[in-house]
């Protein structure tokens, strides 16, 4: 049976034809490519490497970019992009968002010419996977207070730490790590093939399971001098990456509250007990009512949002709302999805249950939402309630 | 060589359809629509034998402005331009005027090979490659799951009743595609890109000069008959056999 979106308030009718084509194309390739194997992925616990290519191969790679391979798509596009992706697993659009908006993109923000030409159009293939690496053992909401380090020699780097929880770590060919220097905090272009760098799978996690995560050791690796970003110093350049993903993440999940509520909704209206289908009975009909009326405000958010994007107008604070909101939404979704399911909710033939296990993840990664709490809080207060 | 194929909308196959009132077709309100597989078969196949014979992929089609969309998600896919044939509706057409407009078209455009799919997945009725053929008076294979060019020849697998028949055709030829015939590739990003600075011809259909009454009347459509509740059968046999002679009438 084919999936159903929600589009309660026909905002289909303000996306262009060829934003509509892109996301029926990557729902169709979702439908054929991830939905039959990713149960399976998810309960071995390995991501589907098969699917890098298909991916690569549509161009969804650094799909908002422009040049050097990448179709330059609208920021809307890009968003539904991510919403198709998370359709089938937030494994997968981890996955596209970390190659993209964190690998890619500090390249293409912040590198020099050389680096952009040399690192991305293979990106763009999927030829060469990226990941990313700020968080660390000791510092993830307070990334600030990271211990990785980075001495100047007179002709090389010599880049020393761990990096804690780096989606594809292990499949990388490149990382982007962050790292304090003299002059503040850097981005380095680190080859993963570098003496003295090493990635330690992460195992036993119950929640992105279809996808690599990895603790990055970095011991007095060497890289040349043109390694470092030239164009950010700061932790300003490591938080762009973030606010780039987050919009992605805000969207993404939209299409995981929708693979739920479509499961639940279908499941409701078949399932009987007692003497009529689920759906019929007043407290069921209220946790769907709540799903579609909680994802409908979101895609509400997201296109706003994306619009902005397009015309220059978004500030990170309207990222923390969409990524805070949306999150959330997509969170108690799973829960309500899951519950209407009732035992079939915990089995790996139906969605919920991966949804619900991967949004723990979403939740707490790329700020959690206690920390996007006190984003807006400070916007609002003009006071900082970090610390 | 220069491929023309077909790409026609069907009514999405998972969508309740509802009836007018009148029986006279079917609500078009809002209904979504999605590209006819086996011409995406065709679709793929074309741009398959253009990768490796070069020429050009025309795509055709029949219908209102907006089946325009189901064009360019060929063109998006890396077929070259696109020919929309308008003033006719859904409804307001039959395989036999579908085969007489794409005949026009192809007197038009003089391809070496004519690709649709077998059919359409919302009529389902199986005919307008063969009249196709028939109107131009060229060869035809139909039910294709692999087609490979020899010089000026086809060689078409066919699949037939009980098993796979091989047949030569001469170009130009008319050829219809199966579902085994290939994958159909997605639509890249990039293609979606340059899908919209591609062509497409709008042709009125009066401009063509054919006649366009149908050969085939549509007196009523009807809803398929719900089932009924199954029976629940608890003794033996032969009360089995009384209950299928009795009420199910079935022996
Ligand atoms: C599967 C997965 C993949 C990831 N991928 C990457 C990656 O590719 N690259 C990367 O760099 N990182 C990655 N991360 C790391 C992620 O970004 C961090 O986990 C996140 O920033 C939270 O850090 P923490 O886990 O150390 O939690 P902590 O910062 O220790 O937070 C613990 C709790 O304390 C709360 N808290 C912290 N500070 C405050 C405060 N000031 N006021 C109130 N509450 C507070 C938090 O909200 C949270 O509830 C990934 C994480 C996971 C789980």
């Amino acid at each position: 049976m084919d999936f159903e979106a929600v589009d309660f308030w026909g905002l289909d009718a303000e996306l262009s034809e060829e934003e509509i084509q892109i996301r029926n194309a990557v729902r169709a390739m979702v439908d054929r490519e991830v939905l039959p194997i990713i149960g399976k992925c998810f309960e071995e616990g390995h991501f589907p490497m098969h699917v890098i290519p298909v991916v690569a191969e549509m161009g969804l790679l650094g799909a908002n970019l422009h040049g050097y391979g990448c179709p330059g798509i609208g920021e809307v596009a890009y968003g539904l992009v991510m919403q198709e992706l998370e359709r089938g697993d937030s494994g997968i659009r981890s996955f596209v968002s970390v190659q993209g908006s964190l690998a890619m993109y500090p390249i293409y923000t912040f590198g020099s010419d050389e680096q952009r030409q040399k690192w991305l159009p293979g990106m763009a293939k999927g030829e060469i996977i990226g990941c990313f690496g700020l968080t660390e053992p000791d510092f993830g909401s307070n990334p600030a207070g990271m211990r990785t380090y980075a001495v100047k020699a007179s002709d090389r780097w010599v880049i020393t730490g761990n990096k804690m929880w780096i989606t594809n770590g292990n499949i990388a060919q490149v990382a982007v790590i962050w790292a304090g220097t003299e002059d503040g905090f850097r981005g380095f272009i680190v080859p993963t093939d570098t003496p003295g760098f090493r990635a330690r799978l992460v195992e036993h996690k119950f929640s992105l399971r279809a996808s690599v995560t990895s603790e990055l050791i970095l011991d007095n690796v060497e890289v040349p001098l043109d390694a470092v970003l030239p164009g950010v110093v700061g932790l300003k350049g490591a938080l762009a990456c973030l606010s780039a993903a987050r919009y992605g993440i805000s969207w993404g999940v939209v299409g995981s509250a929708m693979a739920v509520y479509d499961e639940a909704l279908r499941y409701a209206k078949e399932r009987v007990q007692f003497s009529k289908p689920i759906a019929g009975y007043q407290l069921v009909q209220e946790k769907l009512v709540e799903m579609l009326t909680e994802i409908s405000k979101a895609q509400l958010v997201n296109l706003r949002m994306g619009r902005m994007k397009e015309r220059g107008l978004l500030r990170p604070h309207h990222i923390s709302f969409a990524k805070r909101n949306n999150v959330a939404m997509a969170r108690r979704t799973a829960q309500l999805g899951r519950e209407i399911l009732g035992a079939n909710g915990i089995m790996y033939d139906y969605q919920v249950g991966r949804h619900l296990c991967n949004i723990e993840t979403v939740y707490t990664y790329e700020g959690t939402h206690d920390i996007h709490t006190l984003v807006l809080g400070k916007e609002i207060t003009k006071i900082a309630a970090f610390e | 060589m220069k491929i023309l194929v077909t790409a026609k909308r069907v009514t999405d196959p998972n969508a309740k359809i509802k009836l007018k009132s009148d029986k006279s077709g079917i609500q078009t309100d809002g209904l979504e629509y999605k590209p006819n597989p086996f011409c995406e078969n065709a679709i793929e196949e074309a741009l398959r034998l253009n990768e490796t014979h070069g020429g050009e992929v025309v795509v055709v089609s029949i219908g209102p402005s907006d089946v325009q969309a189901t064009i360019r998600t060929a063109l998006a896919m890396g077929a070259h331009r696109g020919i929309l044939v308008t003033g006719l509706d859904d409804h307001q057409m039959d395989s036999d005027l579908v085969a007489r407009v794409f005949a026009e078209l192809y007197k038009r455009e003089r391809p070496d090979l004519f690709l649709l799919g077998k059919q359409a997945i919302d009529g389902d009725s199986n005919q307008v490659g063969q009249l196709l053929a028939e109107y131009l008076e060229i060869g035809q294979a139909c039910f294709a799951s692999k087609v490979e060019i020899h010089g000026s020849e086809a060689i078409v697998t066919r699949e037939v009743d009980g098993g796979l028949e091989k047949i030569a055709v001469g170009m130009p030829a008319v050829i219809t595609a199966d579902l085994r015939l290939n994958e159909p590739r997605y639509a890249s990003l990039p293609g979606i890109v340059k899908a919209r600075k591609k062509s497409i011809d709008e042709i009125d259909i009066r401009s063509l000069g054919i006649d366009t009454h149908l050969k085939v009347e549509t007196v009523a459509y009807e809803e398929p008959k719900t089932r009924g509740g199954g029976v629940t059968f608890v003794g033996g046999v032969d009360e089995l056999v009384g209950k299928l002679k009795s009420e199910a009438k079935a022996i």
